[in-house]
């Protein structure tokens, strides 16, 4: 199978000297010796090594190139933490209108009245699904917005005198957490969940003091289970004078279901390129607007859209803003995706968005339970760990040979080894696009791998043998760094 | 029997309602027009959720939520609209954009860190392939190969424009990534002063602020000299104890900085340099890690990826070997799997925050893929010759129109003895109200920065500004300033008018 996908060659291997895509217009305004005004010291000494071809010759690269790339367009995508849901087409076809597409970031509010509104609504539409104030779209994804918020509530603690050292964070948070808390100057105290795999109340007290600045949490967690004590750890939090960050990654579970804000958070960072189903892109953009409390909308990063008493839109700065996050306004261009997929919706869509899910996951749960461990007694919203470790003894089985063996299906593997907590965890989100059949056809093909006796597991160790390139070496890779194309010696 | 009429005197359904409650509208047919919206996206059927739940042992759909407190649901109407049909989504947002005044409406000389080169046909049709633009990050090699490569790719590129060996596969935009350099360079130097050297971009100076305090940075910064440029020996005063010297080139009013000289002063007194450059003219400026620089980074937004109001675009950052394991964010590399086959991984991953958590070198985890995958594609089309030219074109361009400007009477060039490439800040009477006359005639010329307690005027000249488009910007800037642009009224276009029909959203918040 593997022969019939040959390897693509680099850019450079396609290159011959003389070709060229690239035509420039023409200006009458005479181009010879205009890098002669530069000095000889800062002047261009040598070409940098781009690639030389032809349009077509490019075209087929990529082409070629995008036929060796899974996506969501193809199939199921069952990526915990990740909503790798459908994307709308009519999404992309809107960013793409010219007035959106062609406004630079730097012409004056006057130009800029149709963003301006956008983001405004886009704004009042957040804030009504979290229950926040206000909201800001500097952020240019998640961990941009775990980032500022912190640094919103550490303004918010300096305005009063008051510097805290420390952020707690679950021991199943995502890895942007503990690293959000350093980047903005705090400590990571790490609270460890409990048999049902929700904050152990009793830890977290023991870590509270007022040298606490805030809890980190998703809701539902990263094992999917509603932490339902919410409204006891946020007084708790509270308590001592700290603020509860709720982390969005999970907010696909709860939209029109439950607010944020009615839990006792303080600080919300949405990703809308996961909630608000617009492309990954492979590995962004996104956009990670961050909502807030009455009480801290003060210390937003700026400028933000507001509404003037005229209805005309214009730029505002709030009195003790951090500042600025993001080079310009932030990923707009995802932000208008999100807005379309917020207006095709509306309230109860959204609201049937996460009443899918949830369904959609528990479904699987429920098919999937008698296969595999479940670390964690449910129920639980929009994804769910499972664990292998019962494979592995048996069948030396282990959650990467399940992951390998599903690409050979063509379906995405879930996220593993994720939360840390769980051995051989396994966590699977379907998202609420995707239909019976599909989610049939992953129980069977799950069930297949789960049976398997250790005679039979060869091929599972074997996959992928259907993918242009087998298992890859990540041990060379990173003890023989080649982190870019380098010309051949001659001979 | 068939009557014509001319236009239609009704309301279609749902036009009337966008922005509205479901409780305040029409009823009954918003909501159907809401339930087929909400289906086009979620494919189950009645019988596909019933059987479901049979499946999942609950009685409805409100059961799978009976794991929320009570006290803490959501009420059932949050204030939201209704869903609406594909064809409205269009409809709106086509009346949005048309409230907007794209660049093209009018001659662009904007810049400022946003430039409006050329974006070539196969870039959106490469990027909107759904093989790139609908995967995740490529977590899973073997099926994410396609998408591997081309961030290999692009970080030889980037590696080239901007001249050292190591470049990672995306960052935000230029002003994160700087952000990203600074902490690299506070990381490899174990020092907390960082010295600002000469015009840096406003932006970039507000964003270095405000991580400042997280980072623990201590920012000094040294003001230009009257031809724009920063002194090398006032930037040595400072430097000694400096984890790094930052220097944007061609700085922000787009004057050359002696960045060969500055390497020397930050390397003597154990700093590193960091610069920030301008990686579309990498065809006629040496790429700054050639002159001395320790990291370098860019936007990349101009290169490829459009305007859209400033993002998405990308940031690019290159650094020496040595600094390769504190390199922020994604970084792909070469390898072979089991068969010898060349194949591409995500690497060094113990750097990142999924591994290293607290102890990552950055928080970054979506980044800019598909952006690179866009300038990526831009260099490649570009080419050797083409990015000389490009380069050439601006160099030419820029110098033309610094001459018919500065040839207006009251109008001179900021920084005459400084050399400028694509950019340069002109001092004239009212800088302001003559970009907001400008603006009126059909030319968009700026921003406005204040350096050194005064107001100048931007113009920037990319490839795509032609003879007579300069001759009609200094024509247009001649008549401005002899109507004497204190006295201009401001602009006020159609768009800022409210169009009717429009209701208010009832969202909560302000």
């Amino acid at each position: 199978m593997t022969l019939a996908i040959p390897p693509e060659p680099l850019l450079w291997e396609r290159s011959r000297p003389g070709r060229r895509a690239s035509t420039l217009r023409a200006t009458a305004i005479p181009r010879a010796g205009a890098a002669d005004r530069i000095p000889a010291g800062l002047r261009s000494t040598a070409s940098p090594a781009l690639p030389e071809l032809a349009e077509r010759d490019l075209v087929s690269h990529y082409t070629r190139l995008s036929h060796r790339n899974f996506s969501i367009d193809e199939g199921f995508y069952p990526l915990g933490s990740c909503s790798m849901k459908y994307n709308p087409k009519i999404a992309e076809q809107v960013a793409s209108l010219a007035g959106f597409a062609r406004l630079h970031p730097a012409q004056p509010v006057e130009h800029a009245q149709g963003t301006l509104e956008l983001l405004w609504r886009l704004e009042q539409g957040l804030c009504a699904l979290t229950g926040m104030a206000a909201a800001t779209f500097q952020p240019p994804a998640g961990a941009a917005g775990e980032l500022t918020g912190l640094m919103v509530i550490r303004a918010w603690h300096d305005a009063q005198g008051d510097r805290r050292r420390r952020v707690i964070i679950p021991d199943a948070a995502h890895g942007t957490n503990p690293a959000s808390v350093r980047l903005a100057g705090y400590e990571v105290a790490e609270v460890a969940s409990d048999a049902n795999g929700l904050v152990d109340l009793s830890a977290l007290d023991k870590l509270l003091d007022t040298d606490v600045a805030a809890l980190m949490l998703t809701n539902p967690n990263t094992l999917g289970l509603f932490e339902r004590n919410i409204a006891e750890i946020a007084e708790m939090l509270h308590r001592v004078g700290a603020r509860l960050y709720y982390d969005g990654a999970n907010f696909n579970a709860i939209m029109g279901r439950a607010r944020p804000g009615d839990m006792g958070f303080d600080v919300v960072h949405m990703n809308l390129h996961k909630t608000f189903a617009t492309p990954h892109g492979g590995g962004g953009p996104g956009s990670g607007p961050v909502a807030v409390t009455a009480e801290l909308v003060r210390y937003l990063p700026g400028p933000r859209p507001v509404r003037r008493d005229d209805g005309a839109f214009d730029w505002g700065s709030e009195p003790q803003s951090i500042g600025r996050v993001h080079g310009w306004h932030g990923n707009v261009g995802i932000d208008v995706r999100a807005y379309s997929y917020l207006l095709a919706l509306g309230g109860d869509g959204l609201r049937r968005v996460s009443e899918m899910a949830v369904l959609n996951a528990n479904y699987l749960l429920a098919q999937l339970a008698g296969d595999y461990d479940v670390p964690y007694p449910g129920p639980v919203l929009h994804e769910f760990v499972l664990s292998a470790r019962r494979q592995k003894k048996v069948a030396g089985v282990r959650a990467l040979d399940i992951a390998k063996g599903l690409i050979d299906r063509r379906i995405h593997p879930m996220t593993v080894y994720f939360p840390l907590i769980v051995e051989e965890a396994m966590m699977i989100e379907p998202t609420e696009t995707e239909n019976r059949e599909t989610l049939d056809e992953f129980v069977a093909v799950m069930r297949e791998f789960a049976a398997l006796t250790e005679a039979e597991a060869g091929p599972l160790h074997e996959a992928p043998v259907t993918t242009p390139v087998r298992r890859l070496d990540e041990t060379r890779a990173a003890r023989h760094l080649v982190a870019r194309w380098v010309p051949s010696a001659p001979a | 029997m068939v009557t014509y009429r001319w236009g239609w005197t009704q309301r279609r359904p749902g036009t009337k309602v966008r922005g509205r409650r479901l409780s305040q509208s029409d009823g009954t047919d918003a909501r159907t027009d809401r339930t087929i919206a909400a289906v086009n996206y979620t494919p189950h059927t009645e019988d596909d959720v019933r059987d479901m739940l049979a499946v999942v042992g609950r009685a409805d759909v409100d059961g799978l939520f009976d794991v929320v407190p009570p006290g803490l649901r959501a009420p059932a109407d949050l204030g939201l609209a209704d869903g609406v049909a594909e064809a409205d989504v269009l409809a709106e947002l086509r009346r949005l954009a048309a409230r907007n005044r794209p660049v093209d409406e009018r001659v662009c000389f904007l810049g400022g860190g946003a430039y409006d080169h050329y974006q070539p046909a196969i870039v959106p049709a490469v990027t909107g392939r759904a093989e790139f633009a609908t995967a995740y990050t490529p977590y899973q090699p073997e099926m994410s190969q396609g998408g591997l490569q081309a961030l290999f790719e692009f970080q030889t590129l980037v590696s080239e424009v901007l001249g050292l060996p190591i470049a990672n596969s995306s960052l935000y935009d230029g002003a994160t990534a700087l952000v990203e350099g600074m902490i690299m360079c506070m990381g490899s130097t174990r020092r907390q002063r960082v010295v600002l050297a000469g015009a840096l971009d406003p932006r970039y100076r507000e964003i270095l602020d405000t991580y400042a305090d997280g980072s623990g940075a201590q920012l000094a910064a040294v003001p230009p000299r009257s031809d724009g440029t920063v002194d090398p020996q006032a930037v040595a005063a400072l430097a000694e104890g400096a984890a790094a010297v930052i220097v944007q080139h061609p700085n922000c009013v787009g004057i050359l900085e002696d960045v060969p000289r500055l390497a020397e002063v930050a390397h003597v007194a154990g700093a590193r340099l960091l610069v920030s450059g301008d990686a579309a003219l990498a065809g006629v400026l040496e790429p700054p890690g050639r002159l001395g620089a320790d990291v370098v980074v860019a936007d990349g937004l101009s290169l490829g990826n459009g305007l859209h109001f400033g993002g998405p675009g990308v940031g690019l950052l290159a650094c020496g070997v040595a600094d390769v394991r504190r390199l922020p964010g994604r970084l792909v590399g070469e390898t072979v799997d089991i068969e010898g086959k060349r194949g591409y991984v995500l690497t060094l991953q113990a750097r990142e925050q999924h591994i290293r958590r607290d102890k990552a070198t950055s928080n970054i985890c979506t980044n800019q893929a598909l952006n690179a995958l866009a300038t990526a594609v831009y260099l490649s089309w570009l080419g050797p010759q083409g990015l000389r030219e490009l380069g050439e074109a601006c160099l030419a361009g820029a110098a033309y129109a610094a001459e018919q400007l500065s040839a207006i009477a009251g109008v001179e060039l900021a920084h005459p003895g400084g050399v400028f490439g694509k950019e340069f800040a002109l001092r004239l009477p009212d800088p302001v109200a003559t970009a907001v006359a400008l603006a009126e005639r059909g030319y968009l010329v700026g921003p406005v920065v204040r350096l050194a307690e005064e107001d100048l005027l931007l113009v920037a000249v990319t490839e795509q500004r032609t003879r007579e488009d300069v001759d009609g910007l200094a024509d247009g800037l001649a008549a401005v300033l002899a109507a004497d642009p204190a006295s201009a009224s401001v602009v006020e276009p159609a768009g800022v008018v409210e169009p009717a029909g429009v209701v208010e959203p009832a969202g909560v918040g302000r």
